[in-house]
């Protein structure tokens, strides 16, 4: 399994959060989700200015098997959609904690952040997830 | 409890992702599947399908039994190795299986027959052969290996004995041969796939298995998962049982109408149910549907025409073509401006003739 960063937070459902400098959080999935969906090759990406909602789905990441709804680990505005994903939607394959991110939201209430797992916690998930 | 093939540490070994499928622990892809799927395409990949069911028929009235078995005619088998594909239905014309039958003798057919549906076809050809006196033998000691791809029939032949090549060489399409492979290996080598490229899928003892995999891998063949082989079937145009077809769909709306024959005098299981609904006319029809737009299409998803729903049967992203493509099935007659519910949206689609990729190509207008 490749490397956990230590300053993201994630839900089970396998998204991950970074909150960026300027308090923004971005959104991604983790490397081991994008390792179980197999190549993708398609993603549905919210709309800018889209209000979301902690938990619930705001885009959808197809590969070639199956599609997956992606939740928003935070409630906030959408403030960015990564669309470098609508002509190459691999770049979570090869990237996923980095230039693969799905979205950016500006948060409405930073302290749902605590409810998320740290990097720790989700390891222990993921490989619970694999046998 | 979960089957595993013969080559399922093979599998691990090379670090492939396992599923379930169909009550066997299988590869689903060794890291990308679209790039086993290209390797297919392009030069020649192999597939472990040892989950499918070698059952080999003797006796004296083998012939008459397939007569009354399937749906196709195996009077059409009158050449030592010639293979027939053809669906096995039952009384009301519904699909139990679809399956490749080898004819071996005058008192020996093969059949070959699919992974999810193997004990459910063992019941149904036991009981109707017992009227015929022909003996069903299962052969779970022989391990398969389909090696697929424009390339894949050259790779193949060099691990051929020298006595066998040239012979082997010249076997026809949908036609099988015994030869010796890698250490006097006795192989049945048949000219068939499901891949819509040139090939050969290879009954191998199980105990050959590994070292025969290993040889064909050594020769630059390169393993592929069934996530592969599902988007390259597709592509091709063929149907996938149970998604597809199954009980509840005749021949004629699962674009099966080529497999049957309707021959004079042969009373075959589910040939009036089949004539009846010719007659009073099919009320569905399978077509092949494009998404232009971006977006992958799902079987389950609703179909949307003129005279009502539809359903899409198989579908998926298809890497030859770069966009989703898919098989429906809807009501008959024209259907005009044809849509697809894709998670509440309505998106457009366009209809065609498949197959959608021939020969490594896209076919005209996909």
């Amino acid at each position: 399994m490749s490397e956990i960063p230590g300053d993201l937070k994630f839900l089970k459902s396998h998204e991950w959060a970074r909150v960026e400098d300027d308090g923004l959080v971005r959104v991604g999935i983790s490397d081991h989700a994008q390792g179980q969906l197999g190549d993708l090759v398609y993603v549905e990406l919210p709309e800018v200015g889209a209000a979301v909602k902690a938990g619930t789905g705001v885009a959808v990441v197809e590969s070639v098997k199956a599609a997956s709804d992606i939740y928003s680990p935070i409630s906030g505005e959408i403030v960015e959609v990564n669309e470098l994903l609508n002509d190459k939607p691999e770049t979570i394959n090869e990237d996923a904690f980095g230039e693969g991110w799905i979205f950016l939201v500006r948060p409405s209430d930073r302290a749902e952040l605590d409810e998320l797992l740290d990097a720790n916690e989700y390891e222990e998930l993921a490989e619970n997830d694999d046998h | 409890m979960t089957e595993k093939t013969v080559l399922n540490d093979t599998h691990r070994a090379l670090g492939a992702r396992m599923v379930d499928f169909g009550g066997w622990d299988m590869p689903i892809n060794y890291g990308s599947q679209i790039e086993e799927h290209h390797a297919v395409r392009n030069g020649a990949g192999m597939f472990d399908v040892s989950h499918m069911t070698v059952v080999d028929l003797h006796g004296a009235r083998t012939r008459d039994f397939l007569r009354h078995l399937l749906a196709n005619s195996v009077d059409k088998l009158k050449v030592h190795g010639k293979a027939l594909y053809s669906c096995m239905l039952d009384e009301r014309g519904g699909v139990i299986d679809d399956l490749i039958v080898y004819y071996l003798g005058e008192e020996f057919f093969r059949l070959v027959v699919n992974a999810g549906t193997r004990a459910k076809d063992l019941a149904w050809i036991e009981r109707q052969a017992q009227a015929f006196e022909v003996q069903v033998k299962e052969r779970p000691e022989f391990a398969m290996i389909a090696v697929q791809g424009p390339a894949a029939r050259a790779k193949v032949l060099e691990l051929l004995h020298e006595v066998d090549r040239s012979r082997i060489e010249k076997l026809g399409k949908f036609a099988a041969a015994a030869a010796q492979g890698p250490h006097g290996m006795p192989l049945f080598v048949a000219r068939t796939g499901y891949t819509g490229e040139d090939g050969f899928e290879i009954i191998v003892p199980a105990e050959h298995a590994v070292a025969l995999w290993e040889a064909l891998a050594a020769a630059g063949v390169a393993p592929a998962g069934l996530g592969a082989r599902d988007t390259l079937r597709l592509e091709a145009g063929m149907n996938l049982y149970g998604q597809d077809m199954d009980e509840t769909v005749s021949p004629w709306e699962a674009n099966l109408g080529w497999t049957i024959a309707l021959d004079e005098g042969r009373d075959f299981i589910g040939r009036v149910a089949l004539e009846q609904q010719k007659a009073a006319g099919v009320p569905r029809v399978m077509v092949g549907l494009v998404l232009d737009d971006k977006g992958v299409l799902r079987h389950g998803q609703k179909v949307l025409t003129a005279n009502g729903e539809g359903e899409i049967l198989s579908g998926s992203f298809a890497p030859t073509l770069n966009k989703a493509v898919a098989f429906a099935r809807i009501p008959a007659g024209a259907p005009g401006e044809v849509r697809v519910d894709i998670r509440g949206r309505e998106v457009p689609v366009r209809l065609v003739k498949y197959p959608f990729v021939r020969d490594g190509k896209p076919c005209e207008g996909i």
